[in-house]
């Protein structure tokens, strides 16, 4: 068995981009992921497609085949479909077909177009990762799903709006000199409480921007890396998946994210390490509150410590354990079926030391990427090492 | 989807809420769930009986929504909350009470009432 070397990765600029389709922006990221990897596109041997609201946002389903073409890959391809983990569950499923030995290079990426079709639109399309006879017909919308959970950790386990307005603020910073992300504006913890209420108590600077873009990332084996003399010395050494009841009603807790706490206890089994060998990751932060429970989740923090993180300046870029040095979804940009490809970038770019935030990180070993689905009803969570 | 399109157990339900005659679903081991409901996902048990809801619940959380779905567009901003009845609980909108004066913990009764924007049932929670 092969821990998939990463070859290639590329993600567009995320933004609004309501004229490109999300063929054009798919074939931008996979073009320049297959070109980065220097591997001739005949010796690709699958697609995994991650993409969540096509069918809404431009009436297209059956996108594997479709984002094949874009690409110029005669391989078969298959789309994945877990809400916002999508793309994260295309990588797992990518790794398996590596490991397995079915193919030695694969393409694993995801797009989504957003902006289209306005805020409503999205919001609503959005909305329908929750469960449509108990939630969605309840007024429930994505932001109001968190925002149930976040006046549920405050109940629990004490926090306030001020201290998830740090965690805008450290994640704005960190982007400030992402080229791709959607936002590179500096905020105040002023700014952000301030900022007009989407779901009390989230504001709009709790929430990510709804966002175009995707992703791509060429994997191989070690011995085709080494046969074909690649740069690729990060791997996947670990992947995990966890599931949760959809609606949140019929979850014990409201206040934790045990779909991450599997994925990750998975993934770092099967890595071999612990949370105290993790130099830094890639958390899923479509909203402020949901940074706090996947660096619980992860292990980095106990229940109801983690939201004090961001403001002590421990997951900070100058912290002991960087969160998010992309500027994460919050910042960065969410287009849904593209993010976890998107982390698996950042992550190996940061280990490789290419990324403009790598500074903060030099010398680290091991990166975690951390993407949820919905409510965390799905969470991926991978482990990511420099193997030379 | 037809006007007259139902949505098979969940329609009941909403039936039974509205004559007063509210129920979950209940597994040999004591799991209480909403329909509609073939197997109990925590215990695999598929034998599973109708039981009476409580009269009453508690609100566990809530939020005031300003940014809707369009099919709430004329109902914002209006709170949604899920409120703990024992063994299940139920996600709603509450009505008949400022928004302001909502508390975790809140006791409220189950009802039916629809949306001021399509007119469609939505379940209610109003104080008790």
């Amino acid at each position: 068995m092969s821990d998939p070397r990463i070859a290639g990765a590329s993600v567009t600029q995320f933004g609004k981009h309501p004229e490109r389709t999300g063929r054009d922006l798919f074939a931008e990221a996979g073009l320049e992921a297959l070109s980065q990897a220097g591997i001739d596109p005949e010796d690709a041997e699958a697609l995994y497609y991650g993409n969540f609201m096509g069918e809404l946002a431009e009436h297209q389903g059956h996108q594997g085949p479709l984002m094949a073409e874009a690409i110029g890959l005669d391989v078969p391809a298959t789309r994945v479909e877990a809400a916002c983990a999508s793309a994260g569950t295309a990588v797992r499923e990518a790794v398996k077909t590596i490991r397995n030995g079915e193919a030695e290079v694969v393409v694993v990426g995801g797009a989504e177009r957003m902006t289209n079709i306005g805020t409503a639109a999205a919001t609503d399309a959005l909305a329908i990762a929750a469960d449509d006879l108990y939630e969605v017909r309840a007024g429930m919308t994505f932001p109001g799903a968190y925002a149930l959970m976040a006046r549920s950790y405050f109940d629990q386990y004490g926090g306030s709006h001020e201290d998830l307005a740090h965690i805008a603020v450290k994640n704005h910073e960190h982007a400030l000199v992402n080229e791709h992300a959607q936002i590179q504006q500096e905020i105040t913890v002023e700014d952000a409480i301030e900022a007009p209420t989407i779901a009390d108590p989230l504001g709009l600077y709790d929430s990510c921007p709804i966002t175009d873009g995707a992703a791509a990332a060429v994997l191989t084996t070690e011995a085709y890396a080494e046969e074909h003399d690649l740069d690729a010395p990060v791997a996947i050494t670990g992947t995990g998946q966890g599931g949760d009841n959809l609606a949140l009603q019929d979850r014990p807790h409201l206040a934790q994210t045990p779909a991450a706490d599997k994925a990750a206890e998975e993934a770092y089994g099967d890595a071999g390490v612990g949370p105290d060998d993790v130099d830094f990751a890639e958390v899923h932060d479509c909203f402020t509150i949901a940074e706090v429970f996947a660096i619980e989740s992860l292990g980095f923090y106990e229940r109801g410590e983690g939201i004090a993180a961001a403001r002590d300046g421990e997951t900070t870029r100058d912290g002991d354990r960087p969160i998010n040095l992309s500027g994460g979804l919050k910042a960065k940009g969410h287009p849904v079926g593209a993010t976890g490809v998107a982390q698996l970038a950042t992550v190996t770019w940061l280990l490789d030391g290419s990324h403009p935030r790598a500074d903060a990180v030099p010398d680290s070993t091991v990166g975690v990427a951390h993407n949820a689905g919905g409510t965390v009803a799905s969470t991926t969570v991978h482990v990511m090492e420099v193997q030379e | 989807m037809t006007e007259s399109a139902q949505d098979g157990e969940y329609d009941a339900w909403l039936d039974s809420i509205e004559s007063d005659d509210g129920y979950y679903l209940e597994c040999s081991n004591g799991h209480g769930w909403l329909p509609p409901r073939r197997v109990c996902p925590r215990c695999h048990d598929q034998d599973l009986a109708r039981v009476d809801l409580p009269e009453s619940g508690e609100i566990a959380s809530y939020t005031t929504i300003t940014v809707p779905t369009p099919q709430f567009e004329d109902d914002a901003p209006y709170v949604t909350a899920i409120a703990d009845f024992g063994p299940v609980s139920v996600t709603g909108l509450v009505r008949g009470v400022d928004p302001d004066d909502v508390a975790i913990g809140d006791v409220v009764g189950l009802d039916v009432g629809e949306r001021v924007t399509t007119g469609e049932r939505v379940v209610v929670f109003r104080p008790r």
